[in-house]
C-alpha cells in the first residue's frame, strides 16, 4: 500500500532522507525508528503529501504523492508529531469540521464521529475546548480525527511522546488495534515501544534506512549467533566433549545452576537452531533436559549498533 | 465548495469563539464614529464624507489585524500540517480563509449603518453617496484583506504579519496620493496613479459606479489570492 522509491529530501545543505526505499502492507504496524532529526517525520510529511521530495517516487493506496496528491491525502490519517489541534475549538466542535473536510456525506457524519469518540475514550470531555484539554486527551482528539474517515493508511508521527506510562499502553493498544486491518506507519525513538506494538521495524539514521524487518529478524541479524542456555543431567564430561564435536557451536560455557545440575552458556552460529538441535543431541544420548531456552537478543544492542556514530 | 464553506465556518467561528472578533467590532466602530462626530458637529452639515474619507486610514490599521492571524496562527500551531494534508485543495483553504475575514468585516461595517442612520435623524444626507460609500468599502475592504491574508502565509509571527500587512496597504495607498504621483518619474504616473488603493475608492465616493472601478479591486483581490496560494504552495516546490 505504500511504495516509497530512492526518496531524498535536503533542507539547504542537510540531506534529511537520503535514498530512502520500502514497502508496507496492510495489515502491518510498521515501526519507524531512529534517533532524533533522522528523518522520520521528513518521510511522512512527504507521505502525507505536505512536503515535496527532491527526488524518488512514493506511491500510497496506488497513487503518487506528488502528482494524485488529493486522492492520497484522501486515504492517509495523519496524526503530526505533538498532535497539533485548534486550542480554541471544542472537541465536537473540531471533529465536526473534520468530518466536513473529509467530505464525509452529511447522513454518516453524526455516526462517525460518535464511532472515533467511543475508539478513543473521549466520552468525558465531549464537552469541553481543546485547548482546556490535557496531553493525553489532546493525543487521542488528534488521534480521533486522524480516524474519522475510517482511512486504510494511518501515519501517526510519535504518538506517544509525552504521555504517562498508563497513556502510553493505552495508546499502543489503541494501534496494535487499528494494525489489524489497516497499514499503521508510526514514528517513535522509544525501542520498547517497537518491540511491543509492531510486527516490522525500520530503522532510519541519518537519512538512511539501516535496518528493515520484524523485531526477532533485527535482533538475531544484529548478533549474527544464536545463545541457547541449556541445562543436562547426565555425565558432565561426555556432554562436553559432545559439545565440541558439534559443528554449530562456536563457543560455549558451563554454568552452575541452582540445583546442581550442569548448566552451559551455549553460542551457536546464526541459523543454526540451536535450541532444536540441542534438544536432539540430549534425546539420541538418552540424557535428561532440564532447562532450555534461548537468549532473546535486546533490540536495545540493535539500535545502538545501527545508529551510533564511531 | 463544500470545503471552502466549512473552511469559511470554522474560520468565522474561530474569531467569534476568541475575544478578537468583539475587540475588532467595538474598537472599529468607537474608533471611527468618535473620529466621525469630532468632525461632524464641526462642520454642521448632515453628510457623510468625513466618515467615508476616514475609512481607507483606519482600514490600513484594523484589516490586517483580522488577517493576521488566519495563515501565521496555523503556522505557530503546527495545524497547518493536518490542514494541508486534507483532502482539499490549497486554493480552497485560501478562499475559505479569505471569505471568513471578509465576512467579519462585513459585518463590522453594515453595524457601522447606525452612523449614517444617526445623521438622516439630524439632517437629510444623500443617499446615493452613502450607498455608494459603502460599496466603496466593501470593495476596498476585499482588497485590504486579500493583501493582509498574503502577508499572512509569509511568516509564523502574528506581529511581522500584522506590520507586513500593514506597510504593504500603506505602499498601495500611499501610490496612488498626489505627494507620491508628483514627485514620481513621469512613465511611472499613469501606473501608481492606477494601482493606488484609494484613487478608485474616491471615484466610487463621488457617487459614480465605474466598471472599471469594481474590476481595479477584484483583480487586486485575485492577485493577492493567487499570490497567497503560490505561498502556501512554496513548501512543496522542489
Amino acid at each position: 500500500m505504500i511504495e516509497v522509491r530512492q526518496l531524498t529530501k535536503s533542507y539547504g545543505p542537510t540531506i534529511a532522507v537520503n535514498n530512502v526505499s520500502f514497502d508496507a502492507h496492510a495489515g502491518e504496524v510498521l515501526g519507524f525508528l531512529g534517533p532524533n532529526g533522522a528523518g522520520k517525520t521528513t518521510t511522512m510529511r512527504i507521505l502525507t503529501c505536505y512536503l515535496a521530495a527532491d527526488a524518488g517516487s512514493a506511491a500510497v493506496a496506488g497513487y503518487d504523492v506528488f502528482e494524485e496528491s488529493v486522492e492520497v491525502r484522501k486515504s492517509i490519517g495523519y496524526l503530526p508529531e505533538s498532535a497539533p489541534l485548534y486550542t480554541d475549538m471544542g472537541v465536537i466542535e473540531y471533529l465536526n469540521f473534520m468530518t466536513q473536510v473529509r467530505g464525509i456525506p452529511k447522513s454518516q457524519r453524526k455516526e462517525r464521529t460518535r464511532a472515533v469518540i467511543e475508539l478513543c475514550g473521549l466520552e468525558d470531555v465531549i464537552q469541553k475546548d481543546i485547548g482546556e484539554l490535557s496531553k493525553g486527551y489532546r493525543q487521542r482528539v488528534g488521534l480521533a480525527q486522524s480516524l474519522i474517515h475510517d482511512p486504510p493508511i494511518m501515519i501517526l508521527d510519535e504518538p506517544t511522546s509525552g504521555l504517562d506510562p498508563s497513556q502510553i499502553i493505552e495508546i499502543r493498544n489503541l494501534i496494535k488495534d487499528i494494525g489489524q486491518e489497516k497499514l499503521v506507519l508510526f514514528s517513535t525513538h522509544i525501542l520498547p515501544e517497537v518491540s511491543a506494538t509492531c510486527s516490522r521495524i525500520l530503522i532510519i539514521n541519518d537519512g538512511k534506512i539501516v535496518a528493515n524487518g520484524t523485531p526477532e529478524e533485527l535482533a538475531g541479524q544484529a548478533k549474527g549467533e544464536e545463545i541457547v542456555h541449556i541445562a543436562i543431567r547426565g555425565p558432565q564430561a561426555e556432554i562436553e566433549t559432545k559439545l565440541d564435536a558439534l559443528e554449530f557451536v562456536s563457543q560455549w560455557a558451563h554454568v552452575e545452576t541452582d540445583d546442581g545440575i550442569d548448566g552451559y552458556r551455549v553460542t551457536a552460529t546464526q541459523g543454526s537452531h540451536a535450541a532444536e538441535a540441542l534438544f536432539h543431541v540430549v534425546v539420541d544420548n538418552r540424557w535428561s533436559l532440564t532447562e532450555l531456552r534461548q537468549e532473546s537478543v535486546d533490540l536495545e544492542d540493535v539500535f545502538l549498533n545501527l545508529t551510533v556514530r564511531e | 465548495m463544500t470545503n471552502i464553506t466549512a473552511i469559511l465556518k470554522k474560520e468565522f467561528r474561530s474569531y467569534f469563539n476568541s475575544p478578537i472578533a468583539y475587540i475588532f467590532i467595538t474598537f472599529f466602530l468607537g474608533i471611527s464614529s468618535w473620529l466621525f462626530f469630532r468632525g461632524f458637529f464641526l462642520m454642521n452639515q448632515a453628510e457623510m464624507r468625513g466618515f467615508f474619507g476616514l475609512m481607507p486610514w483606519l482600514f490600513l490599521f484594523f484589516v490586517p489585524a483580522v488577517t493576521m492571524k488566519l495563515w501565521a496562527e496555523e503556522k505557530k500551531l503546527g495545524t497547518v500540517e493536518i490542514l494541508m494534508t486534507l483532502p482539499i485543495r490549497d486554493y480552497e483553504v485560501v478562499i475559505g480563509k479569505y471569505l471568513a475575514s471578509y465576512a467579519l468585516l462585513a459585518v463590522t461595517v453594515l453595524l457601522s449603518l447606525v452612523l449614517p442612520l444617526s445623521v438622516s435623524f439630524l439632517g437629510h444626507p444623500d443617499g446615493g453617496t452613502i450607498v455608494s460609500g459603502y460599496i466603496g468599502l466593501l470593495l476596498m475592504g476585499g482588497a485590504y484583506l486579500a493583501i493582509g491574508l498574503f502577508a499572512s502565509t509569509l511568516t509564523e509571527n502574528q506581529i511581522i504579519a500584522f506590520i507586513l500587512g500593514i506597510t504593504a496597504c500603506f505602499v498601495m495607498l500611499i501610490i496612488g496620493e498626489d505627494i507620491v504621483l508628483f514627485n514620481a518619474p513621469n512613465w511611472l504616473f499613469p501606473i501608481f496613479s492606477y494601482l493606488g488603493l484609494g484613487a478608485h475608492y474616491s471615484s466610487i465616493l463621488r457617487g459614480v459606479l465605474d466598471s472599471r472601478d469594481i474590476i481595479y479591486y477584484l483583480s487586486v483581490i485575485g492577485f493577492f489570492l493567487t499570490l497567497s496560494s503560490v505561498s502556501v504552495e512554496s513548501r512543496k516546490w522542489r
